[in-house]
């Protein structure tokens, strides 16, 4: 495998992006940086946690964008900053032709009916003392929407649309499920018709059986009426499921982009490969994949590494990764739309390798230790134990 | 691999297995009724083997851990049935006797690290007082066997951060140490309770990883007690699926994944989303909630959310509870369901039709 493979074909990331068909949200260089103070009389900024630092995106009417990435890499900001619950300290928004950015609190209300959530948590993001009925109609009088069934009516259709009974209308939510509240939030959302619905985890709190309602639920509604969706979750397989396009975050960056077929069967990027190959699937004979495993955590984003964030846990780091920043592009063998950030792109597969790579030094000296043992008892296994030393050297350098 | 198949007689015989667990019932009396958490759970183990305790939240999975590691003792709950371990029975063991075999013989990994860890003490300190629990060594000694053990966690700089305080190390690191902790001792069961259910992904495939690892280097037996399939396949030799705190589906992890019995268990495959398949397809999701363990369902308890009852005839699955019974073909795969192997035969071929796990 050639690991100074060039780039030749580099395209800037706002021109793809933004080809074909009108964009029904529009990010782009969005920053936020939470400051760091210290001091008791005279707080002074001693530094910054960059949740997210410049990331540029869009969706397509009635399109899901799923955004992927592990605790901490600013998907869940992100989620907030497109629904303008943080104020952004750079780059802009522009959702459905119109720039959000700074809009005034007071003008946002008529933006949000459009731009509705979904949290993570149905325990905490419904108000214990309301009933059902209160809730979902709250949004629409709050709007000054008033349906011509009346409020009642439209509140207990949306129930129904979301698969509760309507006469559990005066009901509170400690009298349902986890997955029941989902459901609330989820007729809550939809009260006001929006185009586009940001889920933050929509499914995360819920057991597996319960997820799959609220997975199909959301997809029938996205389905029929053609709502978008910024479908922020750390599960691949549920947003491999849910969302068309897909964005992979590291450390407030956007990594990857593309088509769910392209992130999913022929990613570029180290770190799409490392996620993919972590994900433990339901079939003991695992299929063909390949197996990577990183070492260590997520580095701190008060001060993230210099050049490619992603190059503390990378394998394929070379100089070059620490002082230059891989630009967002679309690398020479990926289709339209696959953006990847990555100065030496990894083959667009995720079949196994001849060799695993294994970064943990724990993982690497105990394994270490079982194959010498094994190549002690038969010489069979030889030949790729011989690698082994050399890849645990590695991973100790990295500390 | 030994599975047990008469479960539900406790008849006091020492058992040659490593681990026996017989009908072991975990009830606890609360206002409302009587919690029937586990309820005539049986299952066996010998070492350097790992099992895959898998179900919903409330189907008694993490109860049954606790009970294993005698955690019941002094509150309300009502233990009963019998865990022998080593030719040593532990229900009917006292608090102090247990004691002496806690961390020694058995030891456990927790959920949450944050929480299992005391945040008062520095990580070696915690490591090292459960080695000078059961060991007569100095604390310089103890110490020492806690650097050794953060290192072999893969704690970076294990010297220096022995001294830490759990909230200075980060999610992972806090699971690894809390892995040293459990590991001290070189125990001979490893119980780990949802052991990555609050990590991240590529985190989790270490620790999954590590743990096996360990396994293979101290010969222990492992339960893994997990609501993920994925992860039990990763690492279970045998799984066993609960629901309602009762088996209903046990048997080595090949065959429960690859030719399931029980409904439930279709269920629970058929609504996982996966990285391969047809992305097009639909999840199939189990309708309905887990049943309430005051009051379960008569009959099977599964009944009100499964789509096959009409399949059994005379209405049996609401009046009359499956008994575990083996699979055609294969003695050491066992299910608690009505329905007959034909009904079963038919539903599968349907289903491989239109079925995106079944490749």
């Amino acid at each position: 495998m050639s690991t100074t493979e060039s780039i030749p074909e580099q395209k800037p990331a706002s021109a793809a992006q933004s080809g074909g068909g009108e964009n029904l949200l529009e990010v782009n260089g969005l920053q936020m940086h939470f400051p760091i103070r210290q001091g008791i009389l005279f707080q002074r900024q001693i530094g910054a946690v960059r949740a997210v630092d410049g990331i540029d995106f869009a969706v397509k009417p009635g399109e899901s964008l799923g955004l992927v990435g592990e605790s901490g890499c600013g998907k869940s900001t992100t989620g907030r900053l497109v629904t303008r619950l943080l104020e952004p300290t750079a780059g802009s928004i522009r959702f459905d032709g119109e720039d959000i950015t700074h809009k005034p609190v007071t003008k946002m209300r008529t933006a949000r009916q459009q731009l509705q959530m979904i949290f993570q948590d149905p325990y905490s993001s419904l108000n214990p003392r309301h009933t059902v009925g209160t809730i979902i109609e709250t949004p629409m009088r709050l709007n000054g929407i008033n349906p011509e069934q009346g409020h009642k009516k439209r509140a207990q259709e949306l129930l129904e649309i979301v698969g509760l009974n309507p006469e559990h209308y005066n009901r509170y939510p400690n009298e349902f499920s986890g997955g029941q509240r989902q459901r609330i939030g989820i007729a809550r959302a939809l009260a006001l018709k929006p185009k586009l619905i940001v889920a933050d985890e929509p499914v995360s709190a819920l057991d597996v059986s319960i997820q799959a309602q609220v997975v199909n639920l959301l997809q029938s509604l996205q389905e029929e009426m053609g709502i978008a969706f910024l479908f922020i979750a750390h599960d691949l397989a549920v947003v491999r499921h849910f969302s068309q396009r897909v964005a992979v975050m590291y450390l407030g960056k956007i990594v990857e982009v593309g088509n769910r077929e392209d992130i999913y069967a022929r990613p570029r990027h180290p770190y799409t490969h490392a996620l993919l190959s972590a994900v433990p699937e339901a079939d003991p004979d695992g299929g063909d994949r390949e197996r990577i495993r990183l070492a260590g955590d997520v580095p701190s984003p008060i001060n993230p590494p210099s050049g490619c964030r992603f190059r503390t846990r990378c394998w394929k780091a070379q100089e070059k990764c620490a002082t230059e920043e891989p630009p967002l592009v679309q690398i020479s063998g990926n289709s339209a739309g696959h953006l990847t950030a990555c100065h030496f792109p990894e083959e667009p597969s995720i079949t196994s390798r001849d060799e695993d790579v294994v970064l943990d030094p724990a993982l690497a000296a105990l394994e270490e230790s079982a194959g010498s043992g094994a190549a002690a008892e038969s010489s069979t296994g030889e030949a790729d134990k011989a690698a082994t030393p050399e890849k645990s050297e590695k991973a100790t350098d990295k500390d | 691999m030994a599975i047990e198949l008469s479960p539900q007689t406790a008849d006091g015989t020492v058992p040659s297995t490593f681990l026996d667990v017989r009908d072991l019932r975990v009830h606890f009396p609360t206002e409302d009724g009587l919690v029937k958490s586990v309820d005539g759970v049986s299952f066996a183990l010998e070492k350097g083997k790992t099992l895959g305790i898998v179900g919903e939240s409330g189907s008694g999975k993490s109860v049954t851990s606790l009970a294993l590691l005698g955690l019941h003792k002094g509150t309300r709950a009502q233990v009963s049935g019998e865990v022998w371990l080593d030719g040593n029975e532990l229900v009917g063991l006292s608090e102090a006797e247990m004691r002496a075999l806690r961390g020694e013989k058995v030891s456990m990994i927790f959920q949450d690290p944050l929480s299992a860890l005391h945040p008062f003490y520095t990580v070696g300190n915690q490591i090292a007082e459960a080695y000078m629990v059961h060991h007569k060594v100095s604390k310089k000694e103890a110490k020492e066997r806690a650097v050794e053990m953060l290192k072999r966690v893969g704690i970076p700089q294990p010297d220096r951060r022995v001294s830490d305080y759990p909230h200075q190390f980060s999610g992972g690191m806090r699971q690894r140490a809390m892995i040293a902790m459990s590991l001290v001792c070189n125990p001979e069961l490893l119980i780990a309770d949802e052991p990555t259910t609050a990590l991240d992904v590529t985190v989790q495939a270490q620790i999954l990883d590590l743990i096996a690892d360990l396994q293979e280097e101290y010969g222990s037996a492992v339960i893994i007690i997990t609501h993920d399939l994925g992860v039990v396949s990763q690492v279970a030799d045998d799984i066993l699926v609960m629901y309602g705190g009762r088996r209903i589906e046990y048997g080595s992890a090949r065959e429960v994944l690859k030719h399931p019995e029980h409904p439930y268990t279709w269920g629970l495959l058929q609504s996982m989303p996966s990285l391969t398949g047809d992305v097009h397809a639909k999840l199939n999701p189990i309708k309905g909630t887990p049943p309430s363990l005051i009051n379960l369902p008569s009959g099977c308890a599964f009944n009100p959310r499964c789509a096959f009852k009409d399949r059994v005839p005379d209405g049996r699955c609401t009046t009359e509870r499956p008994e575990l019974r083996p699979m055609a073909g294969n003695e050491k795969h066992i299910a608690a369901c009505h329905l007959a192997d034909e009904e079963k035969a038919e539903i599968r071929g349907t289903r491989d039709k239109t079925d995106r796990l079944a490749k």
